[in-house]
């Protein structure tokens, strides 16, 4: 089985904040890591490898820094990896970022029977580039993967979280799936697997290498724009409600109750 | 690879230390995840599925898991320890036999020297091996075996001549289940107590001839050698609590308000981290050179390793204490880490070769070469 | 196949709300985004188009009442099962035929999975999850609020020069409209050739495993539990709040990890994202992944004995206390009128 795994580095933290002057996000002293629900998507792929056989490539559309995040993919058991990186990819949005992720795959590795991502980016917030992937390579696309259940004659069974309950889907390989947390518990890198990844060559493929229509990639090929960025306002009166346990309590239902609330 | 035995530490051992302590448990799940990690290859040589490293390597993954909990990393230096006998002294033979398993964290393995009447004493064993047609037969019991009941690979030395004092010692690879081999009390201890040690017994365990280590009467020599070669690791056990301690000395110091300001600020606190400081690095750099020195290859290896972990388990003991006082009253309840650290401390000074045992060696040592510089 | 590029022209016209259903009952989201929608169209001064796929659907002229002019239906039995890859090829083909100038769907399951697909065959722009809607009428502009960073940050996002604007709202962030049964609006057939969608994927089954009397995502009233309830057994205490107070529970990180509860019911930055009336945080600290799931709820209630805790920022009302006492007085006394 061919499967690929589509990996973000993202700011460690989430606790980012906007420069007042510049109104810009504050990056320094912020370490990258890798989106941890691509974590479980990798986890993912490589327990498939060892069950079923197969390659295991990981990419990711980055800056030069997220090569040490494809080698730790490495190190954790990915077989090989590639780095889309290149000025005229930034400020994609996840249109511009489907369509280079796609073409990593139709121009590069080729083999593909199975993509998976993690579920959304805990930057980004959107969860758009998994099936926006899929739509521009016309792949099946499953998405809150919690369960993969059977992988046999070019078909993948899979179960689903939906706000009712779960649904088991069968989709026709190719296929494009996002996992949400707790379909695994990520493995951490084994020594043999460092010691590979250190060795390992990872490819940087540029727009060039891929082939890419400039149109599509980065803010020429963005639909979307931020226009603007700003610290949400803790809008709460933050009434600490006074005395002891009993009078606390007593006050809280009076106000709910004013207010209709219950 | 540090970072790596690092990120284990923080990620899987830290959640859980409290509670394997609190329930003396022994850590299987985490011996699977360092197994998984390929980091039992790291005293096995390559051609046996291993990654050849040596002292120096080991010390580095010990110190890191002590650092969050000396109780794992003892159960994980001790199969270091159990296996040594059959990487410097087996045969071809056995090597293939058990070293893989070794390596991929399949099998622990055990050392079982100490006995009731034989700790520091340890030419005083009384456990006896009696030649039978193709083996020998065991009879004995063990105390205070790390790793007993869990491994299943056991390194055991007993008299083949009941004659020649130590020098008619054997030592034996004994595999876990094999008839008159049975497991008695577990032990209930101070501190370590996320590891197993126990008592080993044996009616008229048959082993057979391939079994043994080397030669007759090599029992005792090799025993030497072991331990020389693991007390390094001891002294890295020490210096990784020792270092556990500190970090959560300055941590807290940071944090703690009394007379309106952090106690990091009072004079009497700094003088201790100071201290503190100082002598987790000194015994560093005396553990890893002594490491160094056993990698090396080197003939007399003895003095440095004893006063390596000598030296380590003294600071441990030290600084662990220093640390509960820095803590004060929240540093004597076990909601705070450092009363365990403390608790775990205590043993690196006791087993291995008890302290006083190892200055008195070292003492001898001194003076035959006059005190002279080695 | 090379498909063009939408660009704005005077063609686009017309707010659209994809109206989710399930098992033939019209969803709330459906109702929520009419009532923004309705307020969005007016603005520009175009329609409200509502567009609903379903087999056997219930009730669509309430879709008029809600504030749609026009709703566009196809129902199928072929459609039983919310197919994405249906409704995928069969919304690109009315938005191609119809050319809406906005488009708008809840963020649910359904709506995160397939509406990207939309986007992404119309070459267009989508924002993810938006919390709040604004118009340029001038500009023709539709302007996503958003959360990002897990909340840390907000964003307004635009869509310039493609059309159709789309964006998928959180549910529960805006209100429906009372109903007007007076409303004029007209019900449209889409014709729908079974044979034309080949999909890749079929529903097996559906398992019906949330136990929970009330879904989290519908919930009016959640109590949740963190780590400051320190062990499995005292999680039944929220139980039973959230019992009597006919409520969901809910949970930060720890007690899914230590096992106390269920991933289904994890709220935050690697859980589900909620907008109840009512969010009772108890033995919560707030920390900033867990609030990232709560800023759009109503009134948040925290219960933590740490005055310092980061809830108490973000909470409307905040006790300062044992939760062991506040919570079984707040059990007592909810019940008593």
């Amino acid at each position: 089985m061919n499967i690929v795994v589509c990996l973000k580095q993202v700011p460690a933290t989430t606790e980012v904040k906007i420069d007042p002057q510049t109104n810009t996000l504050i990056r320094e002293g912020i370490k990258n890591v890798v989106n941890p629900y691509d974590t479980y998507a990798l986890e993912e792929a490589i327990r498939l490898k060892e069950r079923f056989g197969g390659i295991v490539t990981v990419i990711s559309m980055g800056p030069p820094q997220a090569e040490q995040m494809l080698r730790e993919a490495i190190a954790s058991g990915a077989d090989q990896a590639y780095l889309l990186s290149d000025r005229a990819f930034a400020g994609a949005d996840t249109l511009a970022t489907s369509y280079t992720l796609s073409l990593a795959i139709t121009r590069k590795i080729n083999e593909c029977d199975l993509v998976v991502c993690g579920r959304q980016s805990v930057d980004g917030d959107t969860g758009q580039v998994s099936p926006q992937l899929a739509q521009t390579l016309a792949y099946s696309f499953v998405s809150y993967v919690d369960n993969i259940e059977d992988i046999s004659e070019g078909k993948i069974r899979v179960r689903r979280m939906i706000e009712e309950g779960h649904e088991i889907i069968e989709a026709f390989l190719p296929a494009v799936i996002s996992v949400v947390k707790g379909i695994n518990v990520p493995r951490l890198p084994s020594l043999r697997g460092i010691m590979r990844a250190k060795n390992a060559a990872i490819p940087v493929l540029n727009a060039q290498s891929l082939d890419a229509d400039p149109q599509m990639i980065g803010l020429n090929g963005s639909a979307t724009k931020v226009v603007r960025i700003f610290s949400p306002e803790r809008v709460c009166r933050g009434e600490k409600l006074p005395g002891d346990a009993e009078a606390q309590v007593d006050c809280l239902i009076t106000k709910l109750r004013e207010s209709g609330i219950i | 690879m540090r970072n790596l035995v690092h990120r284990i530490a923080e990620e899987r051992i830290l959640p859980v230390r409290a509670e394997l302590d609190e329930k003396e448990e022994f850590p299987r799940a985490l011996i699977n995840d360092l197994a998984a990690s390929d980091l039992f290859r790291i005293f096995v040589p390559e051609e046996y599925d291993g990654m050849g490293g040596g002292c120096f390597d080991l010390c580095l993954v010990v110190e890191e898991l002590s650092r969050v909990c000396s109780g794992v990393a003892v159960s994980f230096a001790a199969s270091g320890l159990g296996s040594f006998a059959i990487r410097q002294f087996g045969s071809e033979e056995q090597k293939r036999k058990y070293l893989p398993d070794v390596a991929a964290g399949n099998k622990l393995t055990a050392f079982a020297l100490t006995e009731a009447t034989a700790g520091s004493d340890a030419a005083a064993l009384k456990a006896t091996a009696d030649k039978v047609s193709g083996g020998y037969v065991l009879n004995g019991t063990k105390q205070f075996i790390t790793n007993a009941r869990e491994a299943d690979i056991y390194t055991v030395i007993a008299l083949t001549n009941k004659t020649k004092g130590s020098r008619g010692a054997s030592s034996f690879i004994v595999e876990k289940n094999t008839p008159g081999f049975s497991f008695g009390k577990k032990e209930h201890k101070m501190g370590i107590r996320a590891s197993v040690t126990g008592e080993l017994i044996f009616q008229n365990c048959f082993v057979p001839e391939s079994n043994l280590i080397g030669k007759e009467g090599m029992g005792f020599i090799q025993v030497l050698r072991t331990l020389d070669w693991s007390r390094p690791g001891i002294g890295a056990q020490a210096v990784g609590v020792a270092q556990g301690a500190l970090e959560a000395s300055v941590e807290y110091a940071k944090q703690r308000v009394q007379f309106d300001h952090p106690i990091i600020a009072l004079p009497v606190v700094q003088n201790k981290l100071a201290d503190m400081a100082i002598k987790v690095e000194a015994a560093r750099a005396l553990v890893y050179a002594a490491a160094r020195t056993v990698d090396s290859g080197a003939k007399q290896i003895s003095e440095e390793s004893s006063m390596a972990k000598v030296f380590a388990s003294d600071v441990a003991m030290e600084v662990t204490t220093n640390a509960v006082q820095i803590f004060g009253g929240a540093g004597y309840m076990r909601d705070y880490p450092v009363e365990k650290m403390m608790r775990d401390a205590k043993v690196t000074q006791i087993y291995e070769g008890a302290n006083d045992t190892l200055r008195s060696n070292i003492a001898g040592e001194v003076r035959k070469r006059g005190g002279k510089r080695n | 196949m090379v498909v063009p590029t939408p660009q704005v022209t005077d063609k686009y016209r017309g707010v659209w709300v994809f109206a989710e259903q399930r098992d033939g009952k019209i969803k709330a989201s459906a109702y929520e985004l009419l009532g923004k929608g309705r307020e969005i169209a007016n603005a520009l001064k175009t329609e409200l188009c509502a567009v609903c796929f379903g087999y056997n659907v219930t009730n669509k002229n309430s879709l008029v009442a809600a504030g749609a002019d026009k709703v566009y239906v196809i129902d199928d039995s072929a459609l039983k099962d919310n197919n994405e890859d249906i409704y995928t090829a069969e919304l690109v083909q009315l938005v191609r035929q119809y050319k809406p100038e906005i488009v708008l769907s809840g963020a649910t399951a359904l709506g995160r999975s397939f509406i990207p697909r939309v986007a992404s065959a119309l070459k267009t722009g989508l924002s993810a999850d938006g919390t709040g809607l604004d118009v340029d009428p001038e500009k023709g502009w539709l302007l996503q609020t958003k959360p990002a960073f897990g909340g840390n940050i907000m964003a307004v996002i635009i869509c310039p020069e493609r059309r159709p604007q789309m964006a998928t709202v959180r549910p529960r962030v805006f209100k429906a409209r009372p109903f007007d049964k007076t409303r004029q609006g007209t019900v449209i057939k889409v014709d729908f050739n079974k044979e034309s969608v080949t999909s890749k994927t079929r529903l097996l089954s559906f398992l019906d495993d949330i136990t929970d009397k009330v879904k989290i995502e519908d919930a009016d009233i959640i109590v949740a539990g963190g780590r400051g309830l320190g062990k499995a057994d005292n999680f039944r205490m929220i139980e039973e709040l959230a019992k009597v107070m006919g409520a969901a529970v809910g949970a930060t990180r720890p007690p899914v990890d230590e096992g106390w509860t269920t991933y289904a019911h994890q709220i935050g930055q690697t859980g589900k994202t909620v907008s109840p009336k009512l969010y009772i945080a108890c033995g919560i600290s707030g920390a900033v992944q867990h609030t990232a799931g709560i800023t759009t709820s109503d009134v948040i209630v925290a219960i933590n004995n740490d005055p310092e805790a980061p809830i108490f920022e973000v909470a409307t009302y905040g006790i300062v206390g044992d939760l062991f006492k506040v919570v079984p007085l707040l059990i007592r006394k909810v019940q008593s009128p």
